[in-house]
């Protein structure tokens, strides 16, 4: 019978393991030589991060996390990385020069992200964990929110959408000289007169 | 026991993380975009773990949207760079200097 200190032991775990990974996967992202090596970290962070927010019962975001963006979009990273010919040997340069710098600024940020955050205003008498009740369904709720209360932003979520897929398609698009391509306008105003002419000649009689 | 301080100061070391990313890769842009990934990410974080702790389906809303808008954008910032490597052949940020500003 595991008692409820066990339970949330194990809570602690699946957190710290998490948090971890999570932020060595991050470090590797910013340090590794290679992109495609970065963009293979960044899914494992991706893939941390959504099992953290499955601890915090955001089952719907956890598993679209998982599958816009490690389905989708790091794909997309990674077609571009390897359709892309690129010297890294020169995009390195003033990589440690740059280190010192950066890495004061991070510590300074974390060090005061820290003394804010670990104060009692976010401790859990402020903000309690609050327990979803057992027929509790993540996704029925944020989808009856998501047609009711914010369906004008959803609407405009995906016009932005499309916006994004015609910027993308006509940024990337380009004629080329050496295809053969057929002119759709050309096509639909033909008139019966450019397809065939009808000659006038002289009758010739047979056998001459 | 696990508090919302635990997800904030997560969230704050990842989102350091990507902004010593954006000083380190200064001259990729491959690089850059992830590191904007990985800030997104920890915003995100915030707004889940609020969620959770003050019982309110919002901030998952608002993560779906930045979701949304994150996508679109790397998007058309993977398009731009495509061009980009089109017209000059390399992606180094220094290398953007055509409008001379």
């Amino acid at each position: 019978m595991p008692s409820i200190g066990s339970a949330m032991d194990l809570t602690s775990i699946v957190f710290y393991v998490f948090a971890a990974l999570l932020i060595f996967a991050a470090l590797r992202v910013i340090t590794a030589r290679n992109p495609v090596h970065a963009v293979l970290y960044l899914v494992l962070a991706f893939f941390n991060a959504g099992g953290l927010w499955l601890t915090l019962q955001a089952e719907f975001l956890a598993i679209a996390l998982v599958m816009v963006y490690v389905g989708a979009v790091m794909v997309l990273f990674l077609f571009v990385i390897m359709m892309l010919d690129i010297d890294i040997k020169r995009l390195r340069q003033g990589f440690w020069r740059n280190m010192p710098l950066a890495a004061i600024l991070g510590i300074v940020m974390v060090a005061e992200m820290f003394l804010v955050l670990s104060t009692d205003y976010f401790s859990l008498v402020a903000f309690p964990d609050s327990k979803a009740d057992a027929g509790y369904s993540n996704t029925k709720e944020l989808g009856r929110l998501l047609f009711t209360d914010y369906v004008y932003p959803f609407e405009l979520a995906s016009i932005i959408l499309l916006v994004a897929i015609i910027a993308a398609v006509v940024l990337t698009l380009r004629r080329r000289k050496d295809v053969k391509h057929l002119d759709p306008v050309q096509q639909i105003a033909v008139k019966h007169t450019d397809r065939l002419r009808v000659l006038q000649m002289p009758a010739e009689k047979e056998g001459e | 026991m696990i508090t919302l301080s635990h997800y904030l100061i997560l969230a704050a070391i990842l989102f350091t993380i990507g902004v010593v990313g954006i000083f380190l890769n200064r001259r990729n842009l491959i690089v850059l975009l992830m590191a904007i990934e990985l800030m997104l990410l920890a915003v995100n974080m915030n707004f889940v773990a609020f969620s959770h702790y003050l019982n309110d389906l919002s901030g998952q809303l608002f993560v779906f949207f930045i979701l949304t808008v994150a996508a679109a954008e790397s998007g058309i910032g993977l398009a731009i760079l495509v061009v980009l490597f089109r017209n000059l052949s390399t992606i180094d940020v220094d290398k953007l200097d055509g409008l001379k500003g």
